[in-house]
């Protein structure tokens, strides 16, 4: 059985990466029905969502705006000319037996992304980003005997059926070798990232607005490229990392005993980390793809697309540059805290009031060490940067310790509040009463005369005994440095 | 040479999902034989510079503003569904287990 490393050392991957993103517009793509996430099965659909006789599409002006932007935030050229396609297939996500979507003539192409991982820039093309309608959702039900796919039925919601769909699908990422996982999840990220800031969607990977299909092949080195796969039902970012080194380890495994790879979807299981095959796909000429009728082509002129470009925000990447500058960090440190996933969260919690080291600090420290722990993303651990940035303020007005102040985060990850709640709850507070530190010292003094007499004859390395006693009785909610300077004080 | 062979327009089809017997086969492959080879004599006049139509009005950009228009009532939705459950359309497995 090959390891990671191994498949690596005998094989080149080539990853792709087509991803789904929801848009936040009001309403739908093509009708005025509204998208809220949540709502009632089948309460947000309309005759045009249905697809019921004499019912026509319009398109949604806002949802083409985002999509244009989408492409001109990644380099892309924008289509002076294009149309819709419909793609036909029987699966009842869709009431009309067809998903209006792009096919040849996507809305943007031939872009890129930059993406850092390690300090090292990877320029990862972008073929195309076009714009679809997503589909309603499907709930399979009933496990019957006797039948080989277990379902029996499916009951549908069409309330998501409709809602603005924007597919970017990157060219082919050779060359990247043992960092292939590294670059996918890296380019997902700063793809959500660059979405994010656009404005365009909320791009929440759990809620299913942000979705991955990851392609993955190996070859041996100067050999050409091999059969891919395509790996669904990646629903995290860490998942991309693991689904592309998962899908490496096995193909790896496969070629290497003389088996060869079979062009198919796979799932990806968040449980095992592992994948296995789906269903197999009816192929684009199946689809039989033909120019939407009901739909005009799409012209946007020159000056349409200038006036979105003039509104561009700053980009995630140039906006990083400048925290760097400000937050005075090295590319090293900038680097650690991207990979963390962790720039806007210290970035918010210098905004509420913590100082960059602090929030840095927190984050990459004790934050990291817990999420890397549990598994999960850091965005998602359960702290809140204005938590950690209260946590530090405590730290700073001397009421914690670092060592209470772990304590009390502790408490903010268990959901038991906010940090100066949970110091009061669980009394954790330094004990800064000078009365009740003055008594714990003269009970250890008391205790260990021996100790106490050694100190008085000037030997101050033996004080570390009675600051021990001390911070026993206190239970370590005294500031070891102001105990030490009081016992020293009272012996001299 | 016939524009669409038997077993093309079998796929088709299976595709559209249409119970079609042996003798049936026979019949429309000829039959759509004969319409696609009619239909293929509009290409021997197609020049250089005539571009494909597939839209007849020439407009293009024909959109909407981002604003909420009423939606059916659940009643109303699922009315034309033959076998609703719990304010969902309820359908017949028909693929594999896909979500």
């Amino acid at each position: 059985m090959l390891s990671f490393d191994d498949v690596v050392a005998r094989f080149e991957p080539v990853i792709g990466l087509e991803t789904h993103v929801e848009l936040g517009t009001r309403t739908k793509m093509f009708c005025g029905c509204p998208t809220m996430f949540g709502a009632e099965p089948n309460t947000q659909i309309c005759p045009v969502c249905l697809g019921l006789p004499g019912s026509l599409p319009v398109a949604n002006r806002a949802a083409i705006e985002a999509t244009i932007r989408i492409g001109l935030a990644l380099n892309c050229t924008i289509a002076t000319w294009c149309r819709f396609a419909r793609k036909n297939y029987f699966y009842p996500d869709m009431p009309k037996n067809f998903q209006i979507s792009q096919y040849d003539e996507p809305l943007c192409v031939d872009g890129y992304l930059d993406v850092e991982v390690d300090g090292v820039t990877h320029r990862i093309g972008i073929e195309r980003v076009h714009l679809e309608e997503d589909t309603g959702k499907t709930l399979h039900v009933g496990g019957a005997t006797g039948r080989i796919h277990g379902a029996t039925e499916s009951l549908v919601d069409y309330n998501r059926a409709g809602i603005p769909l924007v597919e970017i699908v990157t060219k082919p990422v050779p060359g990247t070798g043992a960092l292939a996982p590294a670059v996918a999840k890296a380019y997902v990220t700063e793809l959500r990232d660059v979405i994010r800031t656009l404005g365009v969607s909320d791009v929440r990977m759990e809620q299913g607005s942000l979705r991955c299909d990851v392609n993955t092949s190996l070859n041996r080195p100067g050999g050409d490229w091999g059969t891919r796969t395509e790996t669904k039902n990646v629903n995290s970012l860490r998942s991309v990392e693991r689904a592309v080194r998962s899908e490496m380890i096995r193909q790896g495994n496969v070629l290497e005993t003389g088996g060869t790879i079979i062009q198919e979807t796979r799932h990806f299981h968040e449980d095992t980390g592992d994948t296995t095959p789906g269903r197999s796909k009816e192929t684009a000429t199946d689809y039989r793809y033909f120019p939407e009728p009901d739909l005009v082509p799409l012209a946007p002129d020159a000056e349409w697309v200038a006036s979105l470009k003039a509104a561009l925000p700053e980009l995630p990447r140039v906006h990083r540059q400048r925290l760097q500058q400000d937050w005075g960090l090295s590319d090293l440190d900038m680097q650690s805290i991207l990979n963390a996933g962790a720039v806007e969260l210290i970035e918010q919690t210098v905004a509420a009031g913590a100082s960059p080291e602090a929030a840095r600090k927190w984050w990459l420290g004790e934050l990291s060490r817990r999420a890397n722990e549990s598994g999960v993303e850091l965005a998602s651990i359960g702290a809140t940067p204005a938590q950690v940035a209260q946590l530090q303020a405590l730290v700073d007005a001397g009421k914690l310790t670092d060592k209470l102040a772990r304590q009390v985060l502790e408490g903010v990850l268990a959901g038991e509040g906010d940090p100066a709640a949970i110091m009061a709850a669980r009394g954790l507070e330094v004990v800064s009463d000078t009365g009740a530190l003055t008594s714990a010292i003269d009970e250890a003094i008391a205790a260990h005369p021996d100790v106490a007499e050694k100190i008085r004859g000037g030997n101050h390395a033996a004080a570390g005994v009675l600051i021990g006693a001390v911070m026993k009785a206190t239970r370590g909610q005294a500031d070891a440095k102001t105990v030490r300077e009081l016992v020293l004080q009272r012996l001299s | 040479m016939a524009a669409i062979s038997r077993d093309e327009v079998a796929h088709l089809a299976r595709l559209a999902r249409l119970a079609v017997t042996e003798q049936e086969l026979d019949l429309f492959a000829g039959q759509l034989d004969s319409i696609l080879q009619a239909v293929a004599r509009v290409g021997e006049v197609v020049a250089d510079d005539i571009p494909p139509t597939s839209h007849s009005v020439p407009l293009v950009n024909v959109l909407r503003d981002d604003v909420e228009a009423p939606c059916l009532t659940p009643a109303e939705a699922l009315a034309g569904a033959p076998d609703p459950f719990e304010g969902r359309f309820r359908v017949p497995q028909i693929l594999a287990e896909e979500e």
